[in-house]
Parts: structure tokens; sequence; C-alpha cells
């Protein structure tokens, strides 16, 4: 339960003059709940896009269970499992939710003929499951795109858990949410990491949810690792609560 | 027996009216094979256009390159090409019914493979585009060819190839070609319903409405797009043989690669009657054709102009077409079967989960 | 093949030759560059990738020969064709343009085909297939012992398109609207926020796009020669040049299109004048492909 499942060392990443990411080593335990935390503008989406294979890293090395994913493109590391949520929440608009689900099944073994196939039996029912179990079983003929935004959050959530990855990374997965409902979104995290064994990789911005619900917290400040630590620690750490002066 | 009907009620429509038409309107028979083309012209264009957002304004280079591979095969089989094409031939030509009809089967079957090789090739380079880039890119495609074929003197250049004459009455010819371009429309149209029912199609739709997303969850893109190019290519060029030989000319610029016309005929075609659905493509066709066919003598001229306008005011102020329109007005009928109206799930009598608003 | 071989062998064997095309793609080449920057200014404020610029040129082209039929010096067309074109601009802009803006980049894209189609067609029914030129009576010296001519219509076409840019350029740099341009271009919603109006800043810069058509038009029908479908030969060329150099790279923009000016004397010089379309059109690919294997390296595709 202790190994590394992601490690990244002295991960680099600039933009034109910007450096977003500079010589940034974490790791994230296999089947822990991780949280990144840091100001706007530290530079955890980039971090997260770069794990992700969205663009090249000027330097350092990704590992993901022990294999060097730098190189790989997002479709690649995406088989291997390792998926992301987006921050603005994409779904796909023009189809109903269960074909939303049915098209997030796994790929990584899919044969060339697969592509002509129907779905069986088997997976429809585990897409109708997985919609149950976000709430959104009644709702799963409508189109996507009709969907509110809070309902479109849970249902790229489903589609996470549909792909069967090994590790999910959100991307402040309760922004925009009404408060009221966080407590329930939290509650299928927490299912999914304890239930089907996912590795939880989370940028947060609300305090209360990540201090609750992570084991272990990074905290970047202008491109860089400020510190690390458990929430306890993390909450008291001086350097986090000056980085965060003036934010919260 | 009376659920098979239902369920397949277009297409036993359009089967009946498609088998008879041409001995109730024989003297509009080859209008009416055209008509089919343009089916097949729009519904291979929405595979990628409407089902995968991706938008070519070259296709009628698979069409122009089916055509022309058909030729080759059916003249190489029997005679050298380069002689055959050239101005100063001297021996003259013969083919025996056996050698048009070999020929001519062999040609069709090389101008789909051909063009759905050609697919794969140019999705290698173009795929990579996106939007109007792909637009431009393809539409290059479409021009280059019809460029680099008028200056290739061994398929007979700007002055194109004749085709070997069809071994039979002129009444037998239209009919045969008819029916021709009639079962590879209706094909096309059972293959489509078939296609966009499994996962090709979902994956197809998914493409279309979020590309990285699709890629950030494992999906094979380019197996699909691939694939998807291909399968539009094969019917494009196997029509392009079987239009070669019902014109019995082939010719760069106007008949094969044209970018002006069929090439756009195509994009209308889809708009009108509305993207990414099964009977849009048709219905747009249907429209199209017939009104051009109608009014194309009444315009002076002007066709093209009002052709240009047309696109115009299309793209600007009725982008979702026929069907589409139709489906924004009645979306209850265009509801999968066997769910539930909408209604009830609103007012609330199925309980709602927490979490969910 | 023969023949293209025979070509090289002429260049190698008379370099003043080589000068003679450079010359001529260099002068050739200011009137693509203004162009160039007219389409990649309406791109870059807009997002519209204008699919008629080829054809505005051509409609600024037959204005300016349309003068000379009628007993009027063509030169002038250089000032009338844009003030001519700046209208069309501006209702083509109001009924088609403005509605397109906002939606996806594949509508403005056929919609200005569509408009493409309208132009060309419309110009062959009115004034036929036939290629024309405007004749400015002015003068054509042979100069290196004949073996390179410089044409004054060339050399004052060359002329007019750096002044026609210089003015631009300066516009752009030191009047308000000028600036709101750029800043509409940068971000087009905090500068409606600034208090620009949004809506005439696009509307001005299609018409001044249209504007630079219209003038580059006059100097393709003096220093070159029109054609109701020689339009669509030079939208691909401009958006050639455009894609090579990057949106906002305008010193790219000026030398790309003059190095298209130049590779096109060579080319047709080498292949002969029937390949010129389809030069440019393997250019295309080329900048297509090109701009696809630098985004490979990024590991994202070409939007």
């Amino acid at each position: 339960m202790s190994e590394p499942i992601i490690e990244l060392h002295d991960v680099s990443k600039a933009y034109g003059g910007v450096i977003a990411n500079r010589a940034v080593s974490l790791t994230v335990e296999r089947g822990s709940i991780t949280g990144l935390i840091g100001p706007n503008g530290s530079g955890k989406t980039t971090l997260f896009n770069s794990i992700v294979g969205y663009h090249p890293i000027n330097s350092g090395s990704i590992r993901f269970d022990g294999r060097e994913i730098s190189q790989l493109r997002v479709q690649e590391i995406a088989r291997l499992g390792l998926l992301r949520t987006f921050q603005t929440t994409r779904i796909y608009g023009k189809m109903d939710c269960m074909h939303n689900m049915l098209i997030s099944i796994p790929h990584r073994k899919a044969r060339y003929f697969d592509m002509f196939a129907r779905e069986r039996p088997e997976v429809v029912e585990r897409a109708e499951q997985l919609l149950a179990f976000v709430g959104l079983y009644e709702k799963r003929f409508l189109r996507a795109g009709s969907l509110s935004f809070g309902q479109q959050k849970l249902l790229e959530f489903a589609m996470a858990l549909m792909n069967e990855p090994t590790v999910l990374l959100l991307d402040e997965p309760t922004a925009g949410i009404n408060p009221t409902l966080i407590n329930g979104l939290l509650d299928r995290l927490k299912r999914a990491n304890a239930e089907f064994g996912i590795t939880l990789f989370i940028i947060e911005h609300n305090m209360r949810v990540i201090m609750n619900t992570a084991s272990k917290i990074y905290c970047m400040a202008h491109g860089e690792l400020l510190a690390e630590g458990p929430p306890a620690e993390i909450q008291r750490d001086r350097r986090v609560i000056e980085a965060y002066l003036g934010e919260h | 027996m009376t659920l098979f009907v239902r369920r397949n009620l277009p297409f036993l429509l359009i089967f009946a009216m498609g088998a008879v038409a041409p001995f109730l309107f024989p003297d509009i028979s080859n209008e009416i094979a055209v008509l089919w083309l343009m089916i097949l012209f729009a519904s291979t264009w929405d595979i990628l256009g409407g089902q995968m957002g991706y938008n070519s304004l070259g296709n009628i280079f698979f069409f122009g390159a089916g055509m022309y591979i058909c030729a080759v095969v059916q003249i190489g089989l029997y005679y050298d090409v380069g002689m055959y094409t050239s101005g100063a031939r001297t021996t003259h030509i013969v083919f025996t019914n056996a050698q048009y009809f070999t020929g001519f089967a062999l040609g069709t079957l090389a101008g789909g493979v051909g063009a759905a090789v050609l697919a794969v090739a140019a999705g290698f380079i173009l795929f990579g585009l996106r939007g109007p880039y792909f637009a431009i890119g393809t539409l290059g495609l479409a021009i280059a060819a019809a460029e680099l074929i008028s200056s290739w003197e061994w398929v007979g250049a700007a002055s194109g190839i004749s085709m070997p004459v069809f071994p039979g009455a002129p009444e037998t010819q239209k009919l045969f070609f008819y029916f021709l371009l009639f079962a590879l429309a209706f094909v096309l149209l059972i293959f489509l319903r078939w296609l966009y029912s499994t996962n090709f199609g979902i994956a197809l739709n998914a493409i279309r409405d979020d590309e990285e997303k699709a890629e950030a969850m494992g999906l094979h893109t380019r197996r699909y797009k691939r694939t998807a190019w291909a399968i539009s290519a094969a019917f494009l060029g196997v029509s392009g043989a079987i239009f070669a030989n019902m014109t019995g000319f082939i010719e760069p610029r106007d008949i094969a690669f044209p970018t002006t016309t069929f090439n756009l005929y195509m994009v209308v075609m889809v708009l009108l009657g509305g993207k990414g659905t099964l009977w849009g493509p048709v219905v747009g066709a249907v429209i199209f054709h017939t009104l051009k066919e109608v009014t194309w003598t009444y315009f002076l001229g002007w066709q093209y102009v009002a052709l240009g306008l047309l696109i115009v005011v299309t793209i600007v102020y009725f982008q979702q077409g026929v069907v589409g329109w139709l489906m924004e007005k009645y979306p209850r009928r265009f509801l999968p079967r066997g769910t539930q109206q909408p209604d009830q799930r609103a007012i609330g009598l199925a309980p709602q989960p927490e979490g969910a608003e | 093949m023969q023949h293209i071989l025979g070509n090289i062998s002429i260049l190698t064997a008379a370099p003043v030759l080589n000068l003679g095309l450079l010359i001529d793609g260099v002068l050739i080449g200011a009137i693509f560059a203004l162009a160039a920057y007219g389409l990649a200014l309406v791109w870059g404020v807009m997002n519209v990738k204008n699919l008629a610029q080829g054809d505005f040129i051509m409609l600024g082209g037959y204005i300016t020969w349309s003068l000379g039929r009628h007993g009027i010096d063509p030169l002038f067309g250089v000032a009338i064709a844009p003030v001519l074109l700046a209208a069309f601009g501006y209702v083509v802009y109001r009924l088609i343009v403005c509605k397109v803006i906002t939606r996806d980049l594949f509508t403005s894209l056929l919609a200005t085909f569509g408009i493409a189609i309208v132009i060309q067609q419309s110009l062959n029914l009115v004034f036929g297939p036939d290629t024309q030129s405007a004749d400015a009576h002015l003068p054509v010296w042979q100069v290196a012992g004949g073996m390179i001519t410089l044409s004054a219509p060339r050399l004052v076409g060359f002329a007019l398109a750096m002044l026609l840019a210089a003015a631009v350029i300066l516009f752009m740099k030191n009047s308000r609207m000028g600036q709101a341009i750029r800043a509409t271009a940068q971000d087009a919603r905090a500068a409606r926020v600034l208090g620009i109006d949004t809506e005439k800043v696009y509307a001005f810069t299609f018409c001044l796009n249209a504007a630079i058509c219209g003038a580059a038009g006059a100097l393709v029908a003096l220093v070159w020669n029109v054609q109701p479908f020689l339009g669509t030969t030079y939208s691909i060329r401009l958006f050639v040049i455009v894609t090579a150099a990057g949106i906002g790279n305008l010193p790219g923009v000026i030398a790309a299109g003059f190095g298209m000016g130049v590779f096109e004397e060579f080319g047709g010089f080498l292949l002969g004048a029937e390949f010129q379309q389809a030069l440019i059109v393997i250019m295309l690919l080329g900048v297509l492909a090109y701009r696809q294997w630098q985004y490979l390296r990024v590991r994202q595709a070409v939007q």
C-alpha cells in the first residue's frame, strides 16, 4: 500500500519565458488519496497536464507504476490506467449519458474489430450501476449537454470510473458545485478509493474538503513545491499559510 | 411481420420507389440515377463531417481517384494504357463483352480498394490538422489531384480518357447503371444504419464532441478516423468507377475532381438536410438535387452564383438543416425506444437520489 | 522532367537570369505580402479565415481594368478600388460575416467560401472568362544585355505596395482605431470591458482588409493579370504565407510574402507556367505538413 504509483523527479516546465513548474519532485502512494494545493497560478494544473502527457516537459522524469511516461502521448498514458478529469468538466455534449458511459470503457485491450461490436449486456449493466452510483440513473437518456453543471461533473466522474483507472487525477472536483452537495461528491470519491481501489490525486481549493479527504498533501507556490505532509502538519505550516495570505 | 415493416419502413419505401422509378419515369432515369449518386455523396460526407466532426472540402478526391484507378485497370488489363490514351493511337481498340465486364468488375473493385488505401495515406498527413486547417488541406488535396492528373500524359492528361464502350443498347445501358448506382446507395444506407448502431458510431460522435477528451480517455482515435475515412472513400471510389462507365468519358478537372460542383454539393446537401443523422443527408440530397434539376435552366447562367448564395444562406441561417430543425421542434419523437417520458422525471415521480440536483 | 533539367542548366549558365528572377520575385512578393497582411489581420482579430481574399483581390483588379477600358488611367485604380472594395466589404460584413464570427470555425470558412463562389461566378458572367490586364502605358527596360527585364509597372507596383503596407502599419500603431484593433485581437472580452466597441472594430477591420485587397488587386491588374477564377489561387497562396509565418508574426508574414514571390518566380521558370496552381497547392500541403510536424513535437494537434 505504500509503494509509489506516481513518481515525479525534478519536473520542470516553462512556457515561453514563464516557468510554470520548477524542479518539482513528489510521489503518490498506491491506493491513497493525495492532495495538491496552492494559490492560483502556482502551477498545479500545469503539473497535472505534464503528468498525463498533455504537453512535453522541459526536464525531469515522471514514472507511473515504475514506468517512464514523460515521452508518451495522452492516449497511451490513459490506456495505461492514468486518467484525469478536467477543471472545465468535459463530457460529450451531444450524446446521451448512456453513450457517454459506453464509450468510456477501457480501451487498453481493444482489438481492431472491437470497434464494430455492440456493447455486451454486462457492460451496459455496469454503466447503469455507475450512473446510479452518482445519482444520474434517471437521466441516463438525456443529452449530456443539457445536464446542469453539477450533474455534468458527476457524469465526468462516472465516466472516469467506467474506464477502470488505476489512478485518477481530479482537477478541482468540487469547484462550482453547490456546497450542500459537496458531501455527496466527497462520499463517492472516498467510496471509489475504498471500494474500487483507485488512487486519487486531487487538486483542490476547498480546504475543508481536502483536509478531510487526503492522507497526504503537497503544497505548491510560484511553480515550486513548498511543503508536504499529512493534513494536520500542512494546516499549521507557516509557509503554506503565508502563501495563501491574500487568497483566503 | 408488421414489426419488421414498421422498423424498416423508410428502407422499404426507398427500395420500392427506387426499383420502379426508371420504369415509371424513363425520360429522367439518368437524373434519378444521379440522385442516388448525390445521396451517396451526402451520406459519405456526413460520416466524416456530421458524425465525426471533420469537415472535408476535398472528398471528391476519392471519387476521382476511384474513377481513374478503374479506368487504368479496365483498359490496362487488355491494352497498354499509355498507348490507349495517347493521341497518336493507331491500333483499333475493341473490347469483347467478357473483357468489358471483367474489366469493369475488377476496375470497380480496384477503385474502391485503391480509394480506401489513399484515404489511409491522406489521413496520415491530414488528420493531425483540426477544424479549418483540415478543411483547407483536403481542398488542397483535391485541387492538387486535378492539377497533377492534368499533366500526367499516361492517363491522358487534360484531355482525359475515353472509357471502353458499354456492349449493349442504350436502353440497357441506362438501366444497368441506374440499378448499379441505386444498389450502391441502398447498400450504403443499410450499412450506415448498422455502423452507427455499433460502438463505432458512438466513438465517432465522441471524437466530434470532444476529441481531446476521447484521447484522454484512451480511445484509439486514429483508428476510428482512418477507418471512417477509408469507408467513406471506398464507397466514393466505387461510385466513381461506375460513374466513369456511365458517362463514357473521364477528365480531371470537370468530371473526376470537380472541386466547385460535386465537391461542394456534398457539403450543402448535408447542411440542408441535417448533419450527423442517418436521414439528414438523404433528405438534403433529395431536396437539393430536385431543386437544382428543376430550376437550373431558369437561372440563365447565374446558377453558380445562386449556388454560392445558397451555401452562404444555409450556413448562416439554416445550419441545423431539415432534420435538425425537426428534431428541435419535436424532440419527443426522436427519443430512443423504451425510455420514460421526460415529464414524469421532472415532476418527480421517480425518487431523486441525493447528490444530483 | 527533361525540360526542368534544361531550365536548371539555363539558370546555371547565365547567373544574371537568377538575379532577374529574384528581382521579379521580390517585386511581386510585395503585393503578396500586402494582401497576406490583410488576411492575417482579419484572421487574428476576428478568427475568420477569409477564403474569399483572392476573389476580393480579383474584384479590385477588375475595377481597375474597367477604368482602363473607360479611358481613365488605370493607375487611379489604386485609389478607387480600395474605396469601392471597402464599401463592398462593409455590406458583406453586415449581411454575412458578423453573423458567423461567434460560431465555429468551419461555419465562417464555408461562409467565406460561398462568398468566393458568388464573386467568381459573377465576375465570370459579367466580364467573361478571358484573362485581362490593365495597361498603364509605363515603360519597360531591358537591362544587363537583355537578360533582365525591369518593367516600370512592377517597380511602381512594388513601391506602392510598400507604401501602402507602411501606411497600414503606421495606422495600426498610432491611431486610436488601430490600437483598438490590436486590443481586440489580443482579448476581445477585455477590450469590451475597457469600453471598446468590438462590433465597430470588427466591421472596420473587415473593411480595411477589403480595401487592402482592392489596392492589391489594382496592382495585380497593372503588374500581372486578372481572371475570374484566379482568385482561388491567390487565396491559397496567401493562406500558405500566413500559415507558414504564423498570425501574430507581422515581419514573418511580410518576409514570407517576399519568399513566396521569389519561390513562384523560380518555380514558374523551372517547371513551366501550367504548374503554377499545382505548385501552390503542393506548397499548401507542405506547409500544413510542416505545421503538423511542429505540433507533433508538442504532443498536440494543429488547431
